[in-house]
């Protein structure tokens, strides 16, 4: 008797034989896969990070940013202060236009911070809070009235808040916008399938057109970091980013892979509860001592080396090590036990103590946590590991329900971004509830200082404070790491993480 | 035929009910906040206020049911919080790709799972038998998400035969659509080709040992006659049975496999709904998929009637 016996690995084979003619992506899309998929696709309601990789290539901002973090002219070319700092005037770009023809000018510039500033949906409000008024002088002029100096804004219109978005468009499609951006930048928007890609087409008009070399960019969300750098390998995407540091050697190992990388401008660190609600009295919360034994007790380069293979950096402040906010006085402290034993000792813990922390329950926090639990085990502190779903944990720190909690930040071009927010007196995310008076008056008054050097200061006199409090203690900082095709040249790695693609270029 | 299908039906009605009910209370019992996710690192109160009231998060839990439930009667299950789109117009790009890969799984398993099946079967307790068994458990046993990996490593990055990942729609190239999902239909397929095999195995048992079976013999006709024809044909309702309710496992072994391959499907649109806190997708997916599943085993029950003659005349 014979029946049917298909054999698979023939279907599959003969079916890939088939196949096999139909590939030979052009080399002209340029793909690109993302950790995750991007939110919607409007720069005053978005929040995500992919989100921002993606505005790279689709709008274009205001101002833009060096790999060294210094501000440089994109749509403005120029802008001067005022004495009082109230007063930014702005100097714009002739000859440019949106993707649907309607030309950039100093009235665009006035309809998008109107936008930013008025539309309900908007995200970019207290980014532009200091912004009262604007006045048009000139087609291609404008003025920014601020409520008063605001040494943060040039950093905000480097980013969502200083990208322009047609204003015929946006006027038609209010807050669906998103559904079908129309903005300046070097690719126009040519579809979205949710989940599965975000494809841009080269804008043949763009002011800076000869700095761009691909007819399309094509945005691939791949959440699995190994199945994303299987598709590098395969030759299905072109580029990734944010590659696992578990997956660098494997990455380096492959001669048609090239790796770059740039330290974040964000942070990861364990935040407690000093004084949000009931639960926040505790010996955690009441004790600086507990909070600074807990700091000695962590090895951060060991921490460093054992989950991320040596690729990011450890820390101990808001910004990296490599950052120029960074204060030199409080360098990342080597580890010492005997130290934290003592403190904890002088608490009243000589026997040691416990310590919840609540976890986002993936892979690398999980890791990260367990290592940490280890190195404090050994000065006395036991550490326990509550692991919860992120929403839940982000729910719970915010209600104060937590004693400690492992968490970051994506990390912001200006310092302000980074810190204020965090431990000023009612600041939007200070979940630990965190208020003293110094703290709140040098991080105020870097946000009005006149220049670079008042500002580092105001920030190091925080940071005095800070790091004896230690209502945050840092762990470490990420290393943006892309994975690209040896064919592609000309990328430049940027501490925002962002992918810009003017002079990337392709060769077969 | 037709007041049978009537009584199913009316019957599917209160279920449909339930799990509409079931579904929203579900949502509303996660902890965590959906605007508190949807805000992630930027929070503004006046934004997360306002939001809230723009989406009724506000309003009683029993008014934002019987909102729901009145506009999705009227085919709007609302907007994903999370990018703006309807759910619906989501779920409509959605439905061809995971149709398409459970449908593709579908062969795969009945390919392999129903001739495994019979000839397992005929050749009880032989060597046949024993592999054909092995081989099922394994692919019962082996983890989708194993299974997955392993043959991006080997037939994308190894090999290079076919994409790694992702999705690329029928309309738009056939063949490299079909590429596309060989692996995960595959994948897919295997682990329900163990349980159609065995199904069909114990099916093909009873009916090979019945009277008519060996009247069939008698008469003289031709192995393959007497199993595919006379046996088979009887196994079959319990098979259709199957597969209908393995409908209910494709959808729910889709979730998986669409996200080790980043399929763009339902599976993983639930999936990134439920993470984001996206409960308006969530409540739209399951919805649909429970009337689907629903639907199915009426397609089933109307089957036994044209499989099965008996059942004509009641």
């Amino acid at each position: 008797m014979t029946l049917l016996k298909p054999t698979l690995m023939a279907a599959l084979l003969s079916a890939t034989a088939l196949g096999l003619a139909a590939t030979g992506a052009s080399a002209k899309d340029l793909r690109i896969g993302l950790q995750s998929d991007a939110d919607v696709l409007d720069p005053d309601q978005s929040r995500t990070f992919v989100g921002r990789i993606v505005y790279a290539s689709l709008c274009d901002k205001l101002v833009d940013i060096t790999p060294d973090l210094e501000i440089i002219p994109q749509l403005a070319t120029a802008w001067q202060l005022s004495d009082d700092g109230k007063t930014i005037t702005m100097q714009l770009r002739e000859g440019v236009m949106f993707h649907d023809g309607t030309p950039f000018n100093a009235e665009a510039v006035a309809a998008n911070i109107e936008r930013s500033k008025t539309l309900d949906e908007s995200r970019r409000k207290s980014e532009l809070a200091s912004v009262t008024s604007t006045e048009v002088t000139g087609d291609y002029e404008i003025k920014l009235h601020l409520a008063g100096p605001d040494a943060t804004l040039m950093a905000q219109l480097a980013d969502r808040a200083g990208m322009m978005l047609s204003p015929t468009a946006a006027a038609e499609a209010g807050a669906d916008f998103g559904l079908n951006p129309v903005c300046s930048g070097p690719f126009r928007f040519e579809e979205r399938v949710a989940q599965d890609k975000i494809v841009l087409k080269r804008f043949a008009d763009y002011w800076n057109a000869d700095a761009i070399s691909f007819d399309s960019v094509t945005f691939l969300p791949i959440p699995d970091t190994t199945v994303r750098l299987a598709n590098l390998q395969s030759g299905d995407i072109d580029m990734l980013e944010r590659l696992a540091a578990t997956d660098l050697a494997q990455a380096k190992a492959d001669a048609s892979i090239t790796v770059a990388d740039a330290v974040s401008l964000g942070y990861q660190g364990i935040t407690f509860n000093i004084g949000n609600g009931d639960k926040s009295d505790n010996p955690w919360g009441n004790d600086k001592r507990l909070r600074q034994a807990l700091s000695y007790a962590i090895d951060r380069a060991a921490l460093n080396q054992v989950v991320f293979e040596g690729a990011f950096a450890a820390g101990n402040q808001p910004f990296p090590p490599t950052s120029p906010w960074y204060d030199t006085d409080h360098p990342v402290p080597a580890r010492d036990v005997a130290k934290a034993k003592e403190l904890l000792a002088e608490a009243g813990y000589a026997d040691g103590i416990e310590l919840e922390v609540q976890v986002p329950n993936t892979t690398v926090p999980l890791q990260l946590m367990q290592v940490v639990q280890a190195m404090v085990a050994e000065a006395g502190i036991n550490l326990k590991i509550v692991s919860k779903e992120f929403a839940t944990l982000l729910a719970d720190q915010s209600a104060g329900d937590f004693t400690a909690s492992q968490i970051g930040w994506s990390g912001r071009v200006d310092p302000d971004g980074n810190i204020h927010g965090f431990v000023t007196t009612g600041g939007g995310l200070n979940d630990a509830n965190f208020s003293n008076a110094d703290v709140d008056a040098a991080l105020n008054a870097a946000r009005v200082a006149p220049d670079l050097e008042a500002r580092k200061a105001s920030y190091d006199a925080a940071r005095d404070v800070l790091i004896d409090e230690s209502p945050l203690v840092y762990l470490y900082h990420q290393t943006w790491i892309w994975a690209l095709s040896d064919k592609i040249e000309g990328f430049t790695p940027y501490p925002d993480g962002m992918i810009r693609l003017e002079g990337v270029t392709w060769s077969e | 035929m037709l007041l049978f299908l009537t009584r199913r039906i009316l019957i599917a009605l209160p279920t449909i009910i339930l799990i509409s009910i079931f579904v929203f209370a579900l949502q509303k019992l996660l902890p965590g906040d959906p605007l508190l996710v949807l805000a992630g690192e930027e929070r503004d109160p006046a934004v997360l206020e306002l939001l809230r009231e723009k989406y009724r998060l506000n309003d009683p839990i029993v008014v934002q049911y019987f909102t729901w439930v009145s506009n999705a009667l009227q085919g709007d299950l609302g907007i994903s919080l999370r990018t703006n789109q309807p759910v619906t117009e989501l779920m409509l790009q959605k439905l061809p790709v995971t149709l398409q890969l459970a449908a593709m799984s579908m062969i795969f398993a009945l390919v392999i799972g129903v001739p495994a099946g019979i000839l397992s079967a005929y050749k009880k307790g032989s060597l046949t038998d024993y592999i054909a068994n092995v081989v099922a458990l394994s692919g019962l046993s082996i983890p989708n998400f194993w299974l997955g990996i392993m043959l991006i490593l080997l037939v994308s990055v190894k090999w290079q035969l076919l994409p790694a990942s992702g999705y690329v729609p029928l309309s738009e190239d056939f063949l490299q659509s079909i590429r596309t999902m060989l692996m995960p239909s595959f994948v897919l397929g295997t682990a329900l080709a163990a349980t159609m095999m065995r199904h069909t195995r114990s099916a093909m048992l009873g009916v090979l040992s019945a009277d008519y079976v060996r009247t069939a013999r008698a008469k003289g006709l031709t192995e393959r006659r007497v199993v595919l024809k006379h046996a088979f044909r009887n196994a079959l309702t319990p098979i259709v049975t199957l597969t209908a309710l393995l409908f209910g496992e494709l959808v729910a072994g889709a979730v998986l496999t669409e996200q080790i391959f980043t399929i763009p499907g339902f599976g993983k649109m639930v999936v990134d709904a439920v993470f984001n806190r996206d409960y308006a997708v969530v409540q739209g997916i399951v919805l649909v998929t429970a009337v689907g599943f629903i639907f199915m085993n009426l397609v089933a029950d109307a089957l036994y009637f044209i499989l099965n003659p008996r059942l004509r005349g009641q």
